[in-house]
């Protein structure tokens, strides 16, 4: 049995589910950024895949352009987790619930 | 046949890294097991003829992003207490059908006729060089590259400005 | 000359702005003598143009000042001919010689130089009136000498009874203004335009005699508004509150006189509808009776003189109702003269009794105040109507026009002559009441003549009073002549021989000197008449008119006012208004409880959101 791009996209289902999972159920806000770093990696492989099915360079391309995006979020987001860090003492996002009503 | 072994092999290693990331209560462990898939999805790359995104998935992501991770991890704390803490039963159940539902429906939409049409996979016909890769992103999407420049330099003041931050003085409050 | 007539307006509005900026500053006497001097200048203006209609070789001109509203027709264009030539000498002079009288009666008032802006902004409106060569135009001097006449009736704004009788005086007069405007309405949708010209040679073939009746009607209205008539006449006794010259000017002479004028000046159209021309016949007649009893019993100097208005308005009004247009423009240019002079004359007394209205307190004057009491005998006897005064000659002229209607016009001239007899018993009351018998005055008053610059006015329009009626004897029918010219299309000619016009005048007269006799007779005694009985309380309440309307039409008006601002406006509008308010707070609370501030929760929200789209997206493209 060959692989076809149907194996790939269920792979990146899964890992973006696995994803989804993780932002839901986890406290700490490191590893729900990691959750969805993980999603974006699911989105990457979707495209990178379905550029090879359709024989497009331009999947890779947004893979890149995801990537790039991808490092921006991550600097900031970690620089503000660890803003609020120093004032909280506590990565608990569940205690971030000054925002509500 | 190989690449069906290669898939299969780092299929598992991929979702074994993910669910590990999902369910380690020490974040440090988390890290590792996002670094894991992401190994794994470097080497899918590979397989899909896009060796360029290959390389860069291991250098950007394996190598600059989760390292940046393991700092920030280090810097925190590695706080292994109540990582799921108080879970009313509800929520792993309402998280559960989610995560099923977004599952179910990917796998539906990747059914459409535009994938499982005329299909070329299988056959190396796609040039996933680096050459191949900057004539289309200098070429047809260079004010998008341009932009992307300008979000990362924004990035990086912003996170410069986010350290700097500093609350004000008690004493000025008290005043 | 009459490419300088548009310096007769602008001059005492000239005068008005000048007054107003820097009235303070010029202070009294000058802002006075200023304003007498435009108005002045102002008559000068205008008398050449006169003197050329007089030979009876000028024509009527038409002077365009600049376009308005050209699309209506409406510019501001100066109509002189005989008719307007006539009013503006009348307005003006009369009015200069007011101001005269007004730098004397204001001294010592604290915002003198405001008066005589009002005053020059009234002659100014009226000249815009008088002027007009299109019914726009007219309108906007109606409601301007309507404006000028508020500013000037409450002038001692401080009294209330001065500030209501303001209010009262422009909301009546704008009812009648409602009148007017309908008619304006119906003309320009017979006629497309407003130009006098235009309208009075297109009227016989253009419009219907239904149409015709329906916009002299409505006329009417306005003209019973400005000119006092039953049923909109009760603002002007209350206008007494005013200063004495601004009763003598507006509400003598000049303002009450514009619906005489507009009538006469839409003769082409009354003419067209008979109809009218006998209701507006008979509410003169019936005002000038009416108006007449209620003089008999009022012991205010001024409300005689105001009732008495009235009662003269009346008669102008059955002469234009009658078709006699000229008598009645007659009428108004010799009543603008011995009106004008008892107005002025009671001012004076007034000013020389420390400002004592009641004529019960006077009495005994003729020897303090000689000129006032000589000028005011010649104007007592010239509205009586006693040969060979002016109004002997004006009001016998009415008289015979409407006797020689015929017809059921006869029922009015025989009200008119009673009218005439009341009129000279009530005005040889007055007189006698004031000037003769002994005094009855309070103690402390020390009455004095008045200064020359109120006297000599009032010796000018003695003047004129005496000699006045002399232009239009039936033996030479010099004002008829003169008028002509704007009544061209309109040939009234009397069918009265001249045996016959000689009784009627011997008629008249006899009843005047009946009237003098009989008042004479009843209060030139030692002791007045007691003034008590049931006919006696109710002609001194004015018939209970005010009350009538009080209850009809002001009370359910107020009690409109105040549901409104109790009920309507609280609860409804600004219930609607805080209900709407209320409403979107509460939906924005019930949104609010989606905002758990849990991030947690926020990405649960967006996941479901995210499945459901895709759901979605699949269904629709036919996925499943």
């Amino acid at each position: 049995m060959t692989v076809t791009i149907t194996w790939y996209l269920l792979l990146a289902a899964g890992l973006f589910s696995i994803g989804v999972a993780g932002v839901l159920i986890r406290r700490n806000a490191l590893v729900m950024f990691m959750s969805i770093e993980l999603m974006l990696n699911a989105v990457n492989l979707t495209f990178v895949a379905v550029s090879k099915e359709l024989g497009l360079i331009e999947g890779q391309v947004a893979a890149l352009f995801v990537m790039v995006v991808a490092a921006a979020e991550v600097t900031i987001g970690l620089a503000i987790i660890v803003a609020v860090f120093r004032t909280r003492a506590s990565a608990n996002v569940d205690e971030l619930a000054e925002m509500k009503g | 046949m190989a690449e069906t072994i290669v898939f299969i092999i780092f299929a598992a290693v991929a979702l074994v890294g993910a669910v590990g990331m999902v369910a380690a209560s020490n974040p440090v462990y988390s890290a590792m097991g996002l670094l894991a898939t992401m190994f794994a999805v470097a080497v899918m790359y590979v397989a899909l003829d896009a060796h360029f995104i290959a390389a860069v998935q291991v250098i950007i992501y394996a190598g600059a992003v989760m390292t940046l991770f393991l700092f920030v991890i280090m810097l925190i704390g590695v706080d292994t207490s109540d990582a799921y803490g108080t879970q009313v039963p509800a929520q792993r159940i309402s998280t559960a059908v989610v995560a099923v539902g977004f599952f179910a429906s990917l796998a539906l939409a990747g059914r459409a006729a535009w994938i499982t049409g005329s299909s070329t996979f299988g056959t190396p016909n796609l040039n996933g060089t680096v050459e191949a890769v900057a004539d289309e992103l200098f070429g047809t999407w260079t004010i998008i590259f341009l932009s992307t420049v300008m979000l990362l330099t924004i990035a990086a003041l912003g996170t410069i400005a986010l350290a700097y931050y500093r609350e004000a003085p008690a004493e000025e409050v008290a005043e | 000359m009459t490419d300088l007539l548009w310096l007769v307006i602008a001059l005492p509005l000239a005068g008005a702005v000048i007054n107003i900026l820097f009235g303070k500053r010029i202070g009294e006497p000058i802002a006075g003598w200023l304003g007498f001097g435009l108005v002045a200048v102002s008559w000068l203006i205008a008398v050449p143009g006169t003197v050329a209609f007089m030979g009876g070789e000028a024509h009527a001109e038409t002077v365009y000042l600049f376009s308005w509203i050209p699309i209506v027709g409406a510019d501001f264009a100066i109509l002189w001919d005989p008719l307007s030539s006539v009013m503006t000498m009348v307005v003006t002079g009369v009015g200069a010689l007011i101001h005269l009288y007004s730098i004397g009666y204001m001294h010592g008032d604290e915002r003198y130089p405001r008066f005589f802006a009002f005053l020059n902004l009234f002659i100014a409106s009226m000249m815009i009136l008088v002027l007009a060569a299109n019914y726009a135009v007219m309108f906007i001097g109606w409601e301007l000498v309507g404006l000028s006449s508020y500013l000037l009736i409450s002038f001692w704004f401080t009294k209330p009874s001065a500030a209501a009788a303001g209010k009262k005086a422009f909301i009546v007069n704008r009812i009648g203004d409602w009148g007017f405007l309908v008619a304006l309405m119906i003309i320009f949708a017979s006629f497309g335009t407003f130009d006098f010209h235009a309208i009075f040679a297109a009227a016989p073939t253009a419009i219907t005699v239904g149409t015709a009746t329906a916009i002299t009607l409505l006329l009417f209205v306005g003209a019973t508004g400005k000119s006092a008539q039953i049923p909109l006449y009760i603002w002007l006794p209350d206008a007494m509150e005013g200063p004495t010259p601004v009763s003598a000017l507006i509400h003598a002479a000049t303002m009450v006189t514009a619906g005489v004028f507009m009538i006469a000046r839409s003769a082409v159209l009354f003419e067209m509808a008979p109809v009218s021309g006998a209701v507006v016949a008979v509410v003169g007649t019936l005002t000038a009776l009416v108006a007449a009893l209620i003089a008999i019993a009022q012991t205010d100097i001024k409300k005689v003189l105001a009732y008495s208005t009235i009662s003269q308005l009346g008669y102008m009004v059955l002469a234009v109702g009658v078709g006699a247009y000229t008598a009645g423009v007659f009428h108004l240019a010799t009543h603008a003269f011995f009106k004008a002079l008892l107005f002025l004359g009671a001012g004076s007394v007034i000013h020389a009794m420390a400002n004592e209205q009641e004529m019960t307190k006077m009495g005994g004057l003729r020897k303090k105040m000689p000129i006032t009491f000589i000028t005011m005998g010649a104007a007592w006897l010239a509205i009586s109507g006693v040969f060979p005064l002016s109004g002997f000659w004006s009001k016998d002229e009415i008289l015979a026009a409407t006797f020689d209607k015929g017809g059921a016009f006869l029922v009015l001239w025989v009200i008119g002559l009673l009218v005439a007899l009341l009129t000279a018993f009530y005005m040889t009351r007055l007189f006698v009441m004031t000037f003769l018998g002994e005094p009855r005055w309070d103690d402390g008053v020390h009455p004095h003549e008045s200064p020359y610059t109120m006297t000599i006015p009032l010796m000018v329009l003695g003047v004129f009073t005496v000699t006045a009626g002399l232009v239009n004897t039936p033996a030479r029918l010099a004002f008829e002549h003169f008028l002509h010219p704007s009544f061209e299309t309109i040939q009234h000619e009397m069918h009265l021989s001249d045996g016959m016009i000689l009784a009627l005048a011997v008629l008249a007269l006899s009843i005047a000197i009946a009237g003098i006799a009989w008042g004479w007779r009843s209060y030139n005694v030692e002791e007045l008449p007691a003034e008590d009985g049931p006919f006696w309380e109710r002609a001194l309440a004015a018939f209970g008119v005010d009350d009538f309307y009080g209850k009809v039409i002001v009370a359910p008006g107020k009690a409109a006012s105040d549901w409104s601002a109790e009920t309507m406006d609280p609860k409804v509008i600004d219930g609607a208004a805080h209900g709407i308010g209320h409403g979107v707070t509460a939906f924005g609370a019930l949104l609010a409880r989606f905002q758990g501030g849990q991030v947690r929760g926020y990405a649960g929200g967006l996941a479901v959101a995210g499945v459901l789209l895709i759901v979605v997206f699949l269904a629709v493209g036919g996925g499943f």
